[in-house]
């Protein structure tokens, strides 16, 4: 566990060993860059060899008015020398630019932890903007934590001074000032930044200058005595990693690399149809710039022609991929049933926010699994694939394609906010391992005499892919009930049941490779299952209740719909499951209806990610029936199990 | 395919598909749907490169009936679904196949961008002022005052102008045709020959919930006084010849001249350009009653189309460039873990 060691002073800290790991979070305004300073923080870290994760976490104002309260934007990092799969529970040095920023982040901070402020912002106007009565840098509120106030304003001034800049450009570089310092608080190396710097402002090599100027000032700061005893400079260890290449990657942008993979695996063409909203942009953002690998993008003019217009290039013979939030994938739910009728391969990217209607547009939430599973008019089935983090997107992108068009079938890929933003280290992986699944069109004219059949099954149910423009193939298809074979109109009641019946086969048939458990073993007292982005959490708190000895396992699915064909019978090997879920239940209520199991639900919809701490108090709970385990402390030899009613008061 | 029948010219026969047709009797899609398998075999075209995009509603089976590829996507989308099919194949030959309550209601919104982008298709708008397959609810373009099963005390609402919407939203080619009309192949045609998205409404008589809607210029009476049949480098003469179309300096708009022993010129009568958007504003704008009808290509003007601008930029960004994906995974910083280091 993270501790603030490097917070004592040097002879109570050699007597303690250094922490795994320790979290740092970056809070200002809106218009401060903090989001920019977390990412190039973010970058040394994984280059010093340190295994991270990040939380940014930003207002949906774009430019908030300066110095309020809901125009604060962190980014946290969780960064160290064990496996990190969590942005980090409560943070060891909280940077706040402002008031409001200190305000809103503070109570966050571990009690003890570091609070390191710009006392330069701190002024009557801005406190009265953040609602502070008094200064608290000058009362007693800060007192359960470290304060170092620094008038980073002004020294940010001082040091890019020769370069001639406006105050209010010269203040711009406030935050690469911050950066400096943390750099020389955590020993990490600035060439990276500084090369960054030069090529963010290759246009204007005086700000480049300035900013570099502001980021050494910074870091000379926190070298020079004058921070007193306060801060202590802290080297974290390379966290243990395989050997290989690695670089950092957010979730957004594997998804996008995921996608052009599995593509060019599949011997295709991409076609994305997207249209602007948060979180999901960025997919677009990314592929748009990646058109020599046959990706063709297409922003349309609304959701529902994002993904019909994909429709109609899986039709014309390329991968058409679509990708949304929530309320754009409401939007897009009858054009899902026409691809389902169609038998049209398509993958729609849910990139998860908070809901209801607009609801949480920059906050993550996994309340979208009752409408990837069941949100469609008629009986729809559609594989729902679920990412657990940033570097799984990749796989779980290509993982959508195969079954996209081995299938024909649309596939929806879930992942949300805090995956699609957050950065983790991520090892390179080897492309010419990977085996292809080339697809093949049909292009067969049928014998004299006979019938192109466009419905007709190869052993898996799935239906020809004929492009247009092959001869001998003429074809009709549409949203409308079709004879089985043929695909002419038929309504007659046994058709559809037929049809009805070979839609859900065909989608219950899929390989889906077996459940394997993370952590722990088949068979136990209990069971923790999971989905998406909270496998660090469930990941983190399992290890831990397991080193203190609970008979606790972790179980992820990656593959939400169908489910892995081994499921129920694992499941039903332990005496209780809990399923943590950013929503209110609804992975327990799947698995309750196919597996008649008595899941129990741990629920948070906040719009944070879960803590560690909550899923571990959480698995206390089923043992807290046990005499002499009140704080979970289960012995290994532990016998009963209490009621499981009792983890959702 | 043997050399005879790449040789062979098609005929209509060979744009039927084999599905029985399920128009009610009468129904003005029956001379329609004869018009378009009699101009494909005249404009040269091959049945396996050539889709039908049709939405929802009567029109909207047409594909069906073709012998082509066909796609019967959603209410409203198939502006949306036929820009996935160009851009995916810029050489495929897309019609869009869709109507009054298709195009200008629920797919109002992809009508306007498929014409402002220019995709290179035709879209063939069948307009019968109605909604006929939800059996009879007035439509977006139904008249004032229009008795439906929605509006038992008659509608309230403008209707809208189906080609002032289309050069409203940027259509570089808009024309006029009737169901029954012989020179609607002649419209078709043009419209293949266009460039571009190439916007084509059409009278649609439905017999069954609007029948006789456009009688008051398709009616054998009326047809010879009421059509304007407009014709590039031609004069704007209807009611054979006796009258004309003439600019009203002082309103800037449009009004009826006598032409008296032909002279039309000494009337005032305009030539029409259809290469000119100001005249293409000023018929789509003309009231019916006080006007004939405007009929034919009322505005050919071509611009760059869409897939053209997509496929060239694609091309350029990536003249030069190898699509190396171990590259492109690898990209940014990077580091090198070197050993293997201790399990935790």
């Amino acid at each position: 566990m993270a501790t603030a060691a490097h917070l004592l002073p040097p002879e109570e800290a050699s007597a303690n060993p250094p922490p795994e790991a320790v979290v740092v979070r970056f809070a200002g305004d809106s218009g401060d860059g903090m989001q920019l300073t977390g990412g190039q923080f973010t970058l040394s870290t994984a280059l010093a060899g340190n295994d991270l994760a990040t939380f940014p976490d930003f207002p949906a104002e774009i430019r908030a008015p300066q110095g309020t309260l809901f125009g604060v934007s962190a980014f946290q990092i969780n960064f160290g020398s064990s496996q990190i799969e969590t942005a980090g529970d409560a943070p060891d040095v909280l940077i706040a630019m402002n008031p409001a920023a200190l305000k809103t982040n503070v109570e966050a901070l571990k009690t003890g932890g570091l609070i390191i402020a710009d006392e330069g912002e701190f002024t009557a106007r801005n406190l009265d903007k953040a609602k502070y009565a008094a200064n608290p840098l000058d009362d007693d509120s800060l007192a359960k934590w470290k304060l170092l106030r620094l008038n980073i304003s002004q020294l940010t001034l001082d040091a890019v001074k020769p370069f001639g800049l406006g105050n209010k450009e010269a203040l711009r570089c406030k935050n690469m000032w911050t950066l400096g310092l943390a750099l020389w608080m955590f020993d990490r190396d600035r060439a990276p930044i500084v090369k960054w710097l030069n090529a963010k402002f290759a246009k204007a090599p005086v700000l480049a200058e300035a900013n570099i100027a502001a980021l050494n000032a910074g870091h000379a700061y926190g070298e020079t005595a004058e921070l007193g005893g306060q801060v202590g400079r802290l080297h974290l260890p390379a966290a243990p990693a395989e050997p290989g290449l690695y670089r950092t990657v957010t979730g957004a942008e594997s998804i996008s690399l995921g996608l052009v993979a599995g593509t060019q695996l599949a011997g295709l063409r991409m076609f994305f149809g997207g249209y602007p909203i948060t979180p999901a942009s960025a997919i677009l953002h990314h592929l748009s710039g990646l058109k020599e690998y046959g990706v063709t993008t297409f922003q349309a003019e609304d959701e529902i022609a994002a993904i019909a217009s994909a429709i109609g290039a899986s039709y014309a013979g390329s991968l058409g991929v679509t990708s949304s939030s929530g309320p754009g994938i409401a939007l897009k739910t009858e054009a899902i049933g026409l691809a389902i009728m169609t038998e049209l391969p398509l993958v729609i990217v849910n990139s998860q926010r908070g809901g209801p209607s607009t609801g949480l547009p920059t906050k993550t939430e996994q309340s979208d699994l009752y409408q990837a599973v069941y949100g469609r008019n008629g009986d729809a089935p559609m594989p729902v694939i679920a990412a657990r983090s940033p570097a799984d997107a990749f796989d779980c992108a290509i993982e959508a394609v195969r079954i996209a068009t081995q299938y024909m079938t649309p596939v929806m890929l879930l992942t949300d906010g805090y995956i699609a933003n957050a950065a983790e280290p991520w090892k390179v992986p080897d492309m010419s391992t990977r085996v292809p699944f080339t697809v093949k069109f049909h292009s067969e004219p049928p014998a004299e005499g006979e019938k192109f059949m466009p419905y007709a099954r190869d052993e898996k149910l799935a239906r020809p892919w004929v492009k247009p423009g092959t001869p001998g193939l003429l074809h009709r298809i549409g949203g409308i009930e079709k004879a089985t074979g043929s695909g002419n109109i038929d309504y007659s009641p046994a058709n559809h049941q037929r049809m009805t019946d070979i839609r859900r086969d065909k989608v219950l048939g899929i390989d889906v490779p077996d459940q394997a458990v993370e952590l722990g073993a088949a068979g136990g007292k209990l069971v923790v299952v999971g989905w998406g982005s909270t496998y660090g959490p469930i990941h983190q708190a399992v290890r831990r209740a397991r080193a203190r000895g609970v008979d606790v396992s972790h179980v992820h699915l990656r593959h939400i719909w169908p489910m892995p064909k081994n499921l129920g019978t694992l499941l039903k090997s332990y005496d209780a499951i809990l399923v943590p879920e950013m929503n209110t239940g609804q992975l327990k209520t799947v698995l309750r209806d196919q597996y008649l199991v008595d899941a129990v639900p741990l629920n948070k919809v906040s719009g944070q990610p879960f803590r560690i701490a909550e899923i571990e108090a959480a698995i206390a709970k089923f043992f807290d029936g046990i005499a002499g385990n009140e704080g979970g402390e289960l012995p290994a030899d532990a016998k009963q199990l209490p009621s499981t009613q009792a983890v959702n008061p | 395919m043997n050399d005879m029948t790449t040789i062979r010219k098609s005929t209509p026969k060979d744009w039927e598909s084999d599905q029985e047709v399920r128009w009610c009797p009468g129904c003005g899609d029956y001379a329609v749907l004869k018009a378009v398998q009699r101009t494909m075999p005249e404009i040269g075209a091959t049945p396996e490169n050539t889709v039908f995009v049709s939405g929802i509603g009567c029109s909207s089976r047409f594909p069906y009936y073709m012998e082509t590829y066909g796609f019967h996507t959603i209410h409203g989308r198939a502006p949306a679904v036929a820009t996935g099919v160009k851009l995916a194949n810029p050489e495929l030959d897309v019609w869009i196949i869709t109507g009054d309550g298709d195009a200008l209601s629920i797919g109002g919104n992809h009508t306007m961008h498929l014409l402002r982008r220019n995709l290179n298709c035709q879209f063939l708008l069948f307009n019968n002022e109605i909604y006929g397959l939800t059996k009879g609810q007035y439509s977006p373009t139904s008249r004032e005052g229009t008795r439906s099963p929605s509006t038992p005390f008659g509608s309230v609402d403008h209707p809208a102008k189906p080609c002032a919407f289309a050069l409203g939203s940027g259509a570089r080619f808009v024309a006029r045709g009737i169901d029954v009309h012989k020179n609607l192949p002649n419209v078709l045609k043009a419209a293949h020959a266009h460039q571009g998205a190439a916007f084509v409404e059409i009278f649609q008589n439905c017999i069954v919930y609007n029948d006789e809607v456009f009688e008051s210029f398709t009616a054998k009476v009326n047809a010879p006084i009421r059509q304007l049949w407009v014709e590039h480098d031609k004069p704007m003469l209807f009611d054979n010849g006796t009258k004309g179309l003439a600019l009203d300096v002082r309103s800037l708009s449009l009004k009826v001249v006598d032409v008296e022993g032909g002279d039309w010129a000494s009337a005032g009568v305009l030539v029409h350009d259809q290469t000119n958007r100001t005249i293409a504003h000023l018929l789509v704008e003309m009231p019916f009653g006080a006007f004939p009808m405007a009929l034919g290509v009322l505005y050919d003007d071509p611009a760059p189309t869409f897939e053209s601008a997509v496929v060239a930029q694609n091309n350029k960004v990536s003249e030069g460039k190898v699509a190396d994906l171990q590259k492109l995974v690898a990209k940014g910083q990077t580091w090198m873990v070197e050993k293997q280091p201790h399990a935790i």
